[in-house]
């Protein structure tokens, strides 16, 4: 089974980087670009009957600090 | 005193910290990460600066999760110092010993040049070399020295007078100016710029000797 992680930072955490993004798509000449929010996806390829709720633990423990980052989990 | 400097794969400043302990007087073992245990009657716990696994996932994330990173955290719950520069502050913070988080800088730009700190206390082996008030240069040279956490986090740190140094001129972004902290038993230090990078004349300036003789002083006594 697959599994897909989602890690964004929370709402209210400055994104720099997605900010740096927003101004280069500006330079590019896209308007109406309000923001931008920068995250990353993590691919898990695991044995079949892994529970949401270790993949969960994997989040938790270490894919996603939670002290900024919140993440989302995709059972593919 | 007894210290031991931990060595990750990607460690930079493992050697110029053991350099600087010994100056200080310290009886120094190297540790490599894989190591299980820290070796006996140790005082003091270093984890140095670099770019540990590539910085891969987060910076310090993967070095938190080491096998040695569970004696740390043995070694801090017993009461034993630690010390964290750079990547070693980030690890402390991803190993949950020290709150908050290191992100990238404001600028988005890998910052390597010396700065101006405020000693904000002296009460702690760290800094008691230091009159709280002094104004220091060490060196920093980072790409995620971007101090954040919440304001309740914030108000607490400050109100326990558990910020230990604060830039002059923010480099980074850091809330607060913070530039390092302490644990709340106040003996385990995390912090970005490189103390050991300013304790001999050819690094351009020897102020951060006072931490390390300060520290090694406490530690005699204890």
């Amino acid at each position: 089974m697959k599994a897909r992680v989602h890690v964004m930072l929370k709402n209210g955490v400055l994104d720099p980087q997605g900010a740096a993004v927003q101004h280069a798509l500006g330079s590019l000449g896209f308007d109406g670009v309000n923001e931008v929010r920068q995250g990353k996806v993590i691919e898990l390829d695991l044995a079949d009957g892994t529970s949401e709720a270790t993949i969960g633990e994997m989040c938790e423990k270490l894919l996603a600090n939670t002290v900024i980052e919140s993440y989302t989990v995709e059972v593919l | 005193m007894k210290a031991a400097v931990i060595v990750f794969p990607g460690s930079n400043c493992d050697r110029d910290m053991a350099v600087a302990l010994e100056a200080a007087g310290a009886d120094v073992t190297m540790v490599w990460h894989k190591d299980a245990d820290l070796p006996e009657g140790l005082d003091l716990v270093a984890v140095p600066g670099g770019f540990s696994f590539g910085d891969y996932l987060r910076c310090g994330a993967i070095a938190a999760r080491s096998p040695i990173s569970s004696a740390l955290r043995t070694h801090v719950t017993r009461g034993g110092y630690a010390l964290g520069v750079c990547n070693g502050f980030q690890v402390l913070t991803e190993t949950g010993l020290l709150p908050g988080v290191l992100m990238r800088n404001a600028a988005l730009k890998f910052v390597c040049k010396t700065v101006g700190l405020n000693v904000v206390t002296s009460a702690s082996g760290f800094t008691e070399g230091y009159a709280a008030g002094d104004v220091v240069n060490y060196p920093v040279a980072h790409h995620d020295g971007n101090y954040a956490t919440d304001p309740e986090m914030l108000k607490m740190l400050q109100g326990e007078d558990r910020v230990a140094f604060t830039y002059t001129n923010n480099p980074n972004g850091s809330v607060g100016d913070i530039a390092g902290i302490l644990s709340e038993n106040r003996r385990v230090l995390g912090m970005m710029p490189h103390p050991e990078r300013a304790v001999d004349a050819g690094h351009g300036g020897t102020d951060g000797q006072a931490l390390f003789r300060g520290l090694l002083g406490q530690l005699t006594r204890a």
